[in-house]
């Protein structure tokens, strides 16, 4: 590459993202030792932050990045393209990777053997790569392979939780999304066929020429189902709760913030940049069969997190409903609506990741996640569970939090296109969070502990500083929206093709 | 209903439509690995069915070698076989730990387990 080494080598950042941490987790099954695989972990994982860091600001700045990957120029080679939509997802995924992974080493130490730790790390290093190789490709077979190296990756680090359930939920989760990952494959094999190429700029350009076709529609279809799949939307989300709540606390922490939201991302990006929204929405109605399922998962999701006794599974529940609400920004097609969806992808991503570690801070002081352990424990874990009532309050959508901002764009966005009853369902469904934020709430600083309960002191530092880094995100993303809501409406404005 | 060359279509069809009911309908772990095994399989032939091209030879340089079928997809299934081998590697792994840990493979089984724990 021309110029000095170092201007050499941020133009080849968008391939380091996938490079370095493939590279890093063979060597972390050869480090063997589990603090040095640690290191080395974060070493990559804040690396990967900094570099999505500059992406975000080189593409903020001078627009759309395409890299040739071995100098073959696209579309015959492969391209990996990164705007303004796929720059945040990357900011996202590659931040909740770095702070989990920093609150990583006293919860692992509790819930996985110290041989283990090496491989752990190393399949936590290959889930990031194929979660950043998801987001920065522009080529539709990539997609599906960096998708099966995380999703087969995080089969495996769902397995390792202490219980055997975690056996049987890792197994679940791998048929189905074997079945979800086998039908983008087929999509794409659909998509190829007519248009002969497998660039994503190259077929949403061939695509627009051919125009709607059986072929095409069929492809779509089995996109958005495969999409759905390992989105979890509802009614198959059945993976999700169980792969949540019985995987070790940081592996649920991580997974819960970044596998969803990349294959959220994955549905955006076919059904606008590559389909385009007047055949995905017109020919297809793709909006009229999400948006109904939007609106049930948002309620089912939350009805049956109320009464859940495990906070770990009522979490994971809680999950389904807030893809719920990314899937109904999106199903409205509007700049709004998109912009509310994306703007939650970012905001779920860091309340979620902050619960989940709250929940391993707790799982690690008083060794469970059920309801009847909190009791008392505001008062003896005050930070932890100020921190729990932060990001909750956020999950409700309360001002002042990133909740609040992300409701605010789906509800002017339902207003916006005439839907009101969808806006006063949004409304409803986050009463139905007050509730079951409120009983942990409850549990937590108005019971007292029972007597035979065993002497509680704060979560260490090492796990309340990233539950603090991401709880103070909450408020301050809840406040400063420029990076979030102002990226993502823009990013919405270039997918939708309106203005600048 | 044969014509045009759209048999491999059905077959795979066929295959894919097979796979799923087996994998929805058995119980026992490995006969639903084998399941998602075919049902990779059934998507891998679609692929190679869709590089075909009629009176084509195998994609190499050589004498009077005009017509010749895209070798693209072929490689593209190199891939997803290695992805097939990959997870059907980690499935049946888990089948053995499952089976250590419970001492069956069979769902329902399982599923009673768990309720049992659960209650």
């Amino acid at each position: 590459m021309s110029g000095g080494s170092a201007a050499g080598l941020s133009t080849h950042l968008p391939a380091l993202q996938i490079a370095v941490p493939l590279l890093s987790a063979a060597l972390c099954m050869v480090l063997r030792r589990s603090r040095a695989a640690w290191v080395l972990a974060m070493a990559v994982a804040w690396s990967s932050f900094a570099s999505a860091c500059v992406i975000l600001a080189t593409v903020r700045r001078h627009g759309v990045i395409s890299y040739a990957e071995g100098g073959w120029a696209p579309p015959l080679g492969i391209e990996l393209r990164v705007d303004l939509l796929n720059a945040l997802v990357l900011l996202v995924v590659t931040a909740i990777c770095a702070i989990v992974l920093t609150a990583s080493p006293r919860s692992l130490d509790q819930e996985v053997w110290p041989e283990h730790h090496s491989k752990i790390y190393s399949l936590y290093l290959l889930c990031m790569t194929g979660l950043a190789g998801m987001t920065v490709t522009g080529d539709a077979f990539n997609v599906f392979v960096f998708l099966e190296i995380a999703s087969i990756s995080s089969y495996a680090l769902i397995s390792q939780g202490t219980t055997r359930r975690a056996l049987t939920s890792a197994i679940q989760y791998l048929v189905m999304g074997t079945i979800g990952g086998t039908f983008i494959l087929l999509g794409i094999g659909m998509i190829y066929m007519v248009t002969g190429t497998l660039n994503m700029a190259d077929m949403a350009a061939r695509l627009a020429a051919v125009g709607p076709n059986r072929t095409v529609l069929v492809g779509l279809a089995l996109i958005g189902v495969g999409t759905a799949i390992k989105l979890a939307l509802f009614p198959l989300h059945i993976w999700l709760p169980n792969a949540y709540t019985y995987a070790p606390a940081i592996v649920t922490a991580f997974i819960a913030a970044t596998g969803t939201k990349v294959a959220y991302y994955v549905l955006v990006r076919f059904t606008f940049s590559i389909f385009g929204a007047p055949l995905a929405f017109d020919e297809l109605r793709l909006d009229a069969v999400l948006m109904p399922l939007a609106v049930a998962a948002m309620f089912a999701g939350s009805t049956v997190a109320i009464f859940q006794r495990d906070i770990k599974r009522m979490l994971a529940y809680s999950s389904v409903a807030q893809i719920g609400y990314m899937v109904l920004g999106l199903s409205f097609v509007s700049v709004t609506g998109l912009t509310g969806g994306l703007v939650h992808l970012f905001n779920h991503a860091v309340m979620k990741s902050c619960l989940f570690l709250v929940m391993a801070a707790v799982l690690l002081r008083t060794g469970s996640v059920r309801i009847e352990a909190m009791a008392g424990l505001g008062r003896r874990m005050p930070w932890t569970m100020a921190a729990f009532v932060v990001a909750g309050l956020s999950m409700i959508g309360v001002p002042l939090t990133v909740g609040f901002v992300s409701k605010w764009y789906l509800v002017l966005a339902a207003l916006e296109a005439g839907l009101w009853p969808v806006a006063v369902l949004i409304l409803l469904s986050s009463l139905l969070a007050i509730l079951y934020i409120w009983r942990v709430v409850e549990v937590a600083y108005f019971e007292e502990p029972a007597a035979d309960a065993p002497e509680v002191v704060e979560a260490p530092i090492s796990l309340l500083g990233p539950i603090w880094v991401l709880a103070g995100a909450t408020l301050v993303f809840g406040v400063f929206t420029s990076l979030s809501a102002g990226t993502a409406a823009a990013a919405a404005r270039q997918l939708l093709g309106v203005g600048p | 209903m044969f014509e045009g060359g759209h048999f491999p279509y059905w077959v795979f069809i066929f295959l894919m439509m097979t796979a799923l009911y087996v994998v929805i309908s058995r119980d026992n772990l490995i006969k639903k690995i084998i399941g998602l095994n075919i049902f990779q399989v059934s998507v891998i032939m679609f692929y190679i069915a869709m590089g075909e091209v009629q009176g084509g030879t195998a994609p190499i340089e050589a004498e009077g070698v005009t017509v010749f079928s895209n070798p693209v997809p072929h490689v593209l299934m190199l891939t997803a076989i290695v992805v097939g081998v990959a997870t059907s590697a980690v499935a049946l792994s888990l089948v053995v730990r499952i089976n250590e840990a419970y001492g069956t493979i069979e769902e329902d089984e399982l599923r009673e387990v768990e309720r049992g724990e659960e209650a």
